[in-house]
Formats: C-alpha cells, structure tokens, sequence
C-alpha cells in the first residue's frame, strides 16, 4: 500500500545522520521515533462486516480470562448445585442426632465432627445450604424487581413521581437495615410465621431503596442519550422506549449491587438468625447453626468454624463476581484491551 | 452555606416524620395484637388489658396513637421496662457508652481504613494492594458476629492480650477489642472506596500540574490527591453510623458492654415490644441528625455543592 509507506527516507537512519553518514544540518539533540515505527493502517484493513461486539459481549471477553472471574463462578455453580441437591453430597441424615455423639471430633464417614446436640456437622452445613442461599437469591430478585422499578420510574418519568418515590425512599433508607429487620421481625404477624420467605420480606423491604436509588441515576444517564431521543423521534411511545431503550442500558450497575447484595443479605440473615429472629430453629441453616455453636465456642470451635468457614466463601464468592462484573464493564479499569 | 444548611433542614422533616411513622405503624397498626404478644398469648383479665391499652394509647384512633408516640420520643418520655425502670434512665446510663464504642470504631475504621486505602491506591497492582484488597474481601463475607467470637475467643482468652468481656464501666481501654470488631467490616468497605477515589483523582489534570510544578510527593499526595478523594469516604462514614448502630447490638451483646445495643438485644430477647420500640426510635433521630451533620462536612469539603 503506497500510503503506508514512510514519507520520510530519513527516517531509520542513525540520529542526526545523513545518508552520507555525516552530521546533519538538521542535527536534532534528542530522540526522536522513527516515523515507521507505527504504520498508518489502511481503511480498507478495518472489517466492517463484522457485527461489533455489545457492551455485555465486550465484558465476557474480558470476564472469561479472570482467574477472580473463573473461581467465583465455579464456586457460586456449586453451592447452587448442593443447595439444590444436597443428598449427592451426604448420605447422612442431619436430623439424626445421638447424645452420645455430642462435641465428638472428625471421624471416618463424619468429617467435620459432632454438634453438641450430637448432630453430624457436615451433614448440617451442606443441607442448610439451601435455605442461606434461599434467602440470598430471593431477597436480591424481589429488591431489585421493586427498588428497579420504583427507580427507573422516577428518574424516567421525573417531577412529582421522582420526588414522592426519593422522600419514601429516604424514609426507609433512616432506618439501618438490620434495625428496621429487627423491628419488622418482631411483628406478630412476622414472629408466628417464621420462615424462610418472612426473612426474605424483611429484607427486601428494607433492601429496595440502595437499588432504586443506583436505578435512578444510571435511567437519568441512559434517558438523555441520543438513542433514546432517537427512537422518541422515530415514533416510539414514552413507556417502550422506556421499556425497551433506556433499562436494558441502565442495568449494568444495578446487577454489579445486585450480584455484591447477594451476599450481603445472606450475612443479614444470619446475624438475624444469631440475634434469635431469623429463620425458625427447626430450619437448618448455617446462620442458625453459627447462632447454635455461639454457646459451645470453647468446647467444639469446629462447630462454629465449619458453617462459617461455608457461609464466608459463598458471600466471597458474589462479592468477587460483582466486583468482576463491575471492572470488566468499565472499560476504564479494564485490563488488557 | 446557610441557606444550604437550612434547605437539608427541611428536607430532613419529612424523612423524620415518615421514618418514625414507619417504625410505629409497623409496631402498632400491622395484623396481630400487641397487647396479646405482651402477654404472651395468655389470656389475662379485661380490666388488666384495658388498662395496658389505655397506657400504650392504643385505645385512641391511629393519628393520635402516633402523635403522642412523638411526643414521648421527643420529650424522651419513653415508657417502662418490663422491670420497672423507665426505659429513658436505662437510655442515658446506656448512651455514653455506646456513643464512646462508635467513635472508637469510627476513628479505627477512618484512620486504618483511609491510611491502607491512599497506599493500596497509589500502589495500585502491586502486592500491598492485592494484600489488603483481598484481605478487605474477607472481612466483608464474615459475618461480624464470626470475627468477634474468634477475636474474642484468641485475643481474649487464649492470647490473654484483652479482657473477653467489658467491665460495668467500660472503660476506653476495654473497649478497644469491641470497637475494633465493631468497625472492621466499615474499615474494608472504607479501604475500598479510598482506593478506588484515589486511583480516579490521581490521574486528574490537577495532580498533573501540580506535579508539573515541582510539589514534593508528599505534598501531591496529601493536599491535592486525598483531600478531592476524601468526598465519598466521608459521605459513607456519616451514614455508616446508622450501620455501626446496627452492629453495635451484635458486638456487644457479645462483648457484654453495657450500651444501647445490649439494651436492645436483652430487650429483644425478652420480646420487650416497648423498649424496643423506644431505643430504635431515638436511634433513627440520631442517624438523620448524624446525615445531616454529614451533609455540612461535605459541602464544607467540596465547595461545588455549597454554591450549586
């Protein structure tokens, strides 16, 4: 390609060198690139053809080479997989308690030792995985459907609506969210139906206005840009473009607090499970088997350690795929591009 | 600054009444009877229940009930314990305590958390930041109960560098242990927004001229870099208060420390409906005051906000 050729055949010459070899009148003190160093690429070179990569397919090239990526969906695919199977991974029954066990360290067949009850360990933290996992995964659904929701519509549709739906966020946002849980755990209503969904509710209920407000900002972003204006021109009613233009270009924050929330709600669930208003006693779970070791600490560490030493890596585990999610989606931070 | 001060005055009303509306109508308006869960579901004699009702105002229509609900909060007439001591005396001998505990874990967490944040930030890739950022990970996914057993349990009773438990007069030097617990999972989250702040700012034109000007680094770093990084790290500590009150009832219902948070976790325990009731009132007053004090340290540091 003749234009790519160096305009200047002096270029690759020792410095202030002529082609005779003498010094140059043009003699330059200091360095200076070659100017071929960096071609100029033809326009032709650059394949239009090809469908250009969406923000999400750009994030997955960038996500699938991260070893932080890597491991914590692998660890994430399996606790879901023993939270939905647990009986592939222990054969024991974790009801099945014999006194004569109590505090018992690891044994054949019972890796992780005895409760104090004479419960097997192991047994317990993998079948109460699903009930701390439960409470992680349902409590960020409805938070994100309804703090989403309450979000993108006051800052799409703006005025009155954004400022009513701000105030009633702020409202819940002055009570700390394991405050406002122990209040709401403490209703009746709450205190006689303890189960796994009065735990999620509670939470959600304290846990929508973090997300409506990151929802907020990121549909004001999205709503002024040109393609929004763009489809409005072309005819679009104000609620699709909402639907169909502006939210799906707002979700990328709203998942990266949603996926570091996960793990936070399940922590939540827990300390509310140790203060003794969290799931009822007869569901297993690894916040109520922390909150049971409480008692034993000096005698049978393990059986603190065990459910913790789970309940801390499956809380990692989201943390560090937000966190992933969150720099492979910010082309700034992004590595290696 | 006067008229900013005044407008987030105003703007806190609202927030203040609607988040004490909420807490009593959550309490007092929601299916279920209190006065039955008071009882413990036994039955007791009508005169007995009338007399309870007539104490708690719940024989008068909703608005009144919560109108003199905020009188009582604001005139700190706060009601009895089930022992027999007004919740308000048990209040103030609790206060000083847990206000000293929260500033101890604020001062840890801003001092460590900003510290460790500037040095990863300005070392960003090397192996004090992934050290720390990776160590901030940990602290965030154990749950702060966890952290205390075990520092309580190998600092306290094997180690035997600390008393396990705090004495009635929790002094500041018993408070460390708890006030470390209390403020380490704010310290990682600090850690991390500092971090991140100063790897935003350090690449701003200003740096640039100021560096370009001949500063010394110290000078760069400490005036120019941390002090435009320093925004949202205290925004989050005025609002972390609220989360440090939260935790407080963990850490020292397991320290012992006789401060607020143990008076609403026996509260809790006992299903002492009032109390509870009462405590979390004064604190959501507390948290809004504290945002609002936030809000004036951040538009005295950032002068963009003051006059916009």
């Amino acid at each position: 390609m003749p234009e790519n050729q160096n305009p200047n055949p002096e270029a690759g010459l020792p410095i202030g060198k002529n082609r005779a070899g003498k010094i140059s009148k043009y003699h330059i003190p200091h360095f200076v690139a070659p100017l071929d160093e960096t071609p100029l690429q033809g326009v032709d070179a650059v394949k239009e053809t090809g469908k250009p990569l969406s923000m999400w397919g750009e994030a997955w090239r960038s996500l699938r080479k991260r070893p932080l990526f890597i491991v914590s969906v692998i660890l994430i695919v399996s606790v879901l997989v023993v939270a939905a199977f647990p009986s592939l991974f222990s054969s024991t029954d974790p009801t099945y308690c014999a006194l004569e066990n109590s505090n018992e360290g690891s044994r054949a067949g019972h890796p992780m030792g005895f409760n104090f009850q004479g419960c097997d360990v192991y047994a317990r933290v993998i079948h109460g995985t699903r009930a701390s996992l439960m409470v992680g995964v349902f409590t960020t659904l409805f938070v994100v459907i309804l703090g989403g929701a309450i979000g993108a519509l006051a800052g799409f549709y703006g005025g009155w609506l954004d400022i009513i739906l701000a105030r009633l966020g702020d409202i819940f946002f002055a009570l700390p969210l394991i405050l406002g849980a122990i209040i709401v755990m403490q209703l009746p209503a709450f205190r006689e139906n303890r189960s796994v969904w009065t735990v999620i509710i509670t939470l959600s209920i304290f846990g929508w206005p973090q997300v409506a407000r990151i929802t907020r900002g990121a549909v004001l972003e999205a709503r002024n840009a040109d393609f929004v204006k763009a489809s409005r021109a072309l005819g679009i009613s104000r609620f699709n473009s909402l639907v169909r233009h502006v939210i799906p270009n707002a979700m990328a924050p709203v998942i990266v607090v949603a996926t570091v929330n996960l793990g936070i709600y399940i922590v939540a669930e827990s300390t509310l499970s140790f203060l003794g208003l969290g799931l009822p006693p007869d569901v297993m779970s690894w916040g109520n088997d922390i909150a049971a070791a409480q008692n034993q600490l000096r005698n049978n560490p393990m059986m603190l350690m065990w459910p913790a030493l789970f309940l801390s890596l499956t809380v990692l585990s989201f943390i560090m795929l937000g966190d992933a999610v969150r720099d492979a989606l910010d082309p700034k931070t992004r590595k290696g591009n | 600054m006067l008229s900013f001060t005044f407008k987030r005055f105003l703007q806190l009303i609202p927030v203040f009444f609607g988040a004490t509306l909420l807490v009593y109508f959550l309490v007092f308006a929601t299916p279920g009877d209190p006065i039955t869960a008071l009882s413990g579901g036994k039955p007791m004699t009508p005169a007995v229940e009338a007399s309870l009702r007539a104490q708690y105002n719940l024989d008068q229509p909703f608005w009144i009930q919560y109108g003199l609900y905020l009188k009582n909060l604001v005139t700190l007439d706060l009601g009895m314990s089930f022992s027999g001591q007004e919740v308000r005396d048990l209040l103030i001998r609790a206060f000083p305590v847990t206000a000293r505990l929260a500033v101890m874990a604020l001062a840890i967490e801003a001092v460590f958390g900003i510290l460790f944040g500037v040095i990863a930030g300005m070392r960003k890739g090397k192996w004090f930041d992934s050290t720390v950022l990776f160590a901030s990970l940990i602290v965030i996914a154990v749950p702060t109960f966890v952290l205390g057993f075990v520092l309580q349990y190998v600092v306290g009773v094997e180690l035997g560098w600390a008393k396990p438990t705090v004495s009635g007069g929790a002094t500041w030097g018993e408070l460390i242990l708890p006030a470390t617990v209390l403020g380490l999972v704010s310290l990682a989250y600090v850690l991390r927004l500092t971090r991140t702040s100063i790897i935003e700012n350090k690449q701003a034109d200003y740096v640039r001229t100021a560096t370009a000007k001949g500063l010394s680094r110290g000078r760069v770093v400490n005036v120019h870099i941390l002090r435009n990084s320093l925004i949202p790290v205290v925004t989050f500590l005025g609002a972390d208060l609220g989360s440090l009150m939260g935790g407080a009832i963990v850490t020292e219902g397991i320290f012992n420390v006789p401060g607020v948070g143990s008076l609403l976790f026996s509260a809790i325990r006992k299903g002492e409906i009032p109390t509870v009731v009462a405590v979390v009132g004064v604190l959501v007053v507390v948290f809004v005051l504290a945002n609002l004090i936030v809000d004036m340290l951040y538009a005295l540091l950032d002068p963009r906000i003051r006059y916009a």
